[in-house]
């Protein structure tokens, strides 16, 4: 209960001040256009979104989820106003999982305003639908980890700066670690399991099978509980600051 | 109605606060004295359930702030020492989700936030941004916020700091009148408004009580009959320590 009510106060917030339109406007225009342009979806006329549209979300969240997500403890801490939240009758945990819908939804608002990409793709072709479901899923998904991560890193400063610096960084490297050209050069470095352990942190591993539409437990796994661990780093964060 | 037992806090190396004890009583205005650094904001966040004490128990209408803190912090309203809001929000729609997060809604809601906005005089601002007000009534919507609930317990951290002369006549008649029937603990530095508002006050120094009393008991303890010799006697100033 006490959740909805932060959820909707923060919901509120974003849309009270131009973040959320500039982050939307933003990832619209560069989503879309990377796959018009470097993406080749007119050129390669294959009527599906792996390649051209879905392959370029990871690497626009590692910017775009940091921006959403920075303000959310860093900026209740900086103004104070977490010491009126600290004496709300409302436990740490109903406000970060309120902080942290809220910051999705304004993703995944940007995400799902993408649609005319499924309305062309669809006049163009006959694509599998289906797989561009489980895409959208798996990208939402790509992103809520993100925005977990940034969480934790607001936790940790009361400097939005600093937050967006750390967690843009954290992105960026779980988005290298699965990247193709990457492990390449990591495997002529280094054995074959450092190679495997480093893949299964990053996010192409998880991602990619869910963009081509293969739904796998172990992914939907792997992304819960990466999710479920920053809540929980973010609640152990905040309760040790206050002691 | 504020029953405070021991209460320490901790710092590292550093003892904020020492085993502070003293109780409040319903109808009672408790003025908390003390220079700064003290740990009078210590002793109100801890009491507040915003920090958890090293050791000790503070008991709100009998509830206890480490044991049970939900219920407890709903018989709180709580002034912290800067006045802290969400900038991005109108003072209405700040009360309002003060109002919704201590569970009121409907026309108990819309009660509640009339008359916090109207015994805090902000019938003028109330739907003007937060970030634009001045301070006097950046204050008083912070306040108004504390009193939103009618709680029994006021806890106020300086709640005239900041405030013009007539300001913070308004607020010390608004304690005063409060204080008949709910218990009220607020920290000053002004030592005039513990004789004009106060039934009592404590003066605190490096984390204990220095001195106890009505405001004419204490002021029959100062050798020159002043409450400011009094304050100057038992407490040390920080370019001494």
């Amino acid at each position: 209960m006490s959740s909805l009510v932060i959820f909707r106060r923060e919901l509120k917030s974003y849309f009270a001040q131009p973040t959320a339109y500039a982050i939307i406007v933003i990832f619209l225009i560069l989503s879309l256009g990377f796959t018009f342009t470097f993406g080749e979806f007119m050129g390669t006329g294959d009527a599906s979104l792996e390649y051209s549209f879905f392959f370029w979300h990871p690497w626009l969240y590692m910017l775009i989820a940091p921006a959403v997500g920075m303000k959310l403890w860093a900026d209740e801490q900086r103004n104070g106003t977490i010491e009126l939240l600290g004496t709300f009758p409302v436990s740490t945990w109903s406000a970060i999982v309120g902080k942290f819908l809220a910051a999705s939804t304004v993703t995944l608002l940007a995400l799902l305003l993408t649609f005319p990409i499924i309305i062309t793709v669809n006049y163009l072709g006959s694509p599998d639908n289906g797989a561009i479901i489980s895409g959208y899923i798996g990208s939402f998904l790509v992103c809520c980890t993100f925005v977990a991560i940034t969480m934790l890193v607001s936790a940790c400063t009361r400097d939005q700066v600093v937050c967006l610096i750390v967690s843009v960084s954290l992105c960026s490297l779980m988005v290298l670690c699965g990247y193709d050209a990457f492990t390449r050069a990591l495997a002529k470095a280094t054995s074959s399991a450092t190679v495997e352990a480093v893949v299964s942190f990053g996010v192409w591993d998880h991602f990619s099978s869910l963009s081509r539409g293969q739904f796998r437990l172990q992914d939907f796994v792997w992304f819960v509980s990466f999710i479920g661990l920053c809540l929980l780093g973010t609640s152990t964060i905040l309760s040790a600051k206050r002691a | 109605m504020i029953e405070v037992a021991k209460l320490s806090k901790h710092f590292g190396s550093k003892v904020a606060v020492d085993k502070l004890s003293f109780t409040v009583a319903k109808g009672e205005v408790l003025g908390f004295l003390g220079p700064n650094g003290a740990g009078k904001s210590t002793t109100m966040r801890m009491i507040t359930g915003f920090i958890p004490p090293t050791s000790g128990d503070a008991k709100v209408c009998g509830i206890s702030i480490t044991e049970n803190p939900a219920a407890a912090k709903t018989k709180i309203g709580y002034l912290p020492e800067s006045a802290p809001l969400y900038n991005d929000m109108t003072v209405i729609g700040f009360l309002r989700f003060c109002a919704e997060i201590r569970s009121l809604s409907g026309s108990a809601k819309r009660d509640a936030v009339e008359k916090a906005i109207e015994t805090c005089f902000l019938t003028s601002v109330a739907h003007q941004s937060i970030d634009t007000l001045s301070k006097g009534y950046r204050h008083r919507t912070c306040l108004a916020q504390a009193l939103l609930h009618d709680p029994e317990v006021l806890i106020l951290d300086e709640p005239t700091d900041g405030l013009d002369p007539n300001q913070k006549y308004e607020v010390r008649q608004l304690i005063k009148r409060l204080g008949q029937d709910k218990a009220i603990l607020f920290s000053t530095h002004i030592l005039e408004e513990v004789e004009a508002a106060c039934t009592r006050a404590v003066i605190v120094d490096r984390g204990i009580i220095v001195a106890d009393g009505t405001p004419a008991e204490l002021i029959a303890q100062a050798p020159n009959g002043s409450l400011t010799d009094l304050f100057r006697k038992v407490t040390t100033t920080d370019t001494a320590a």
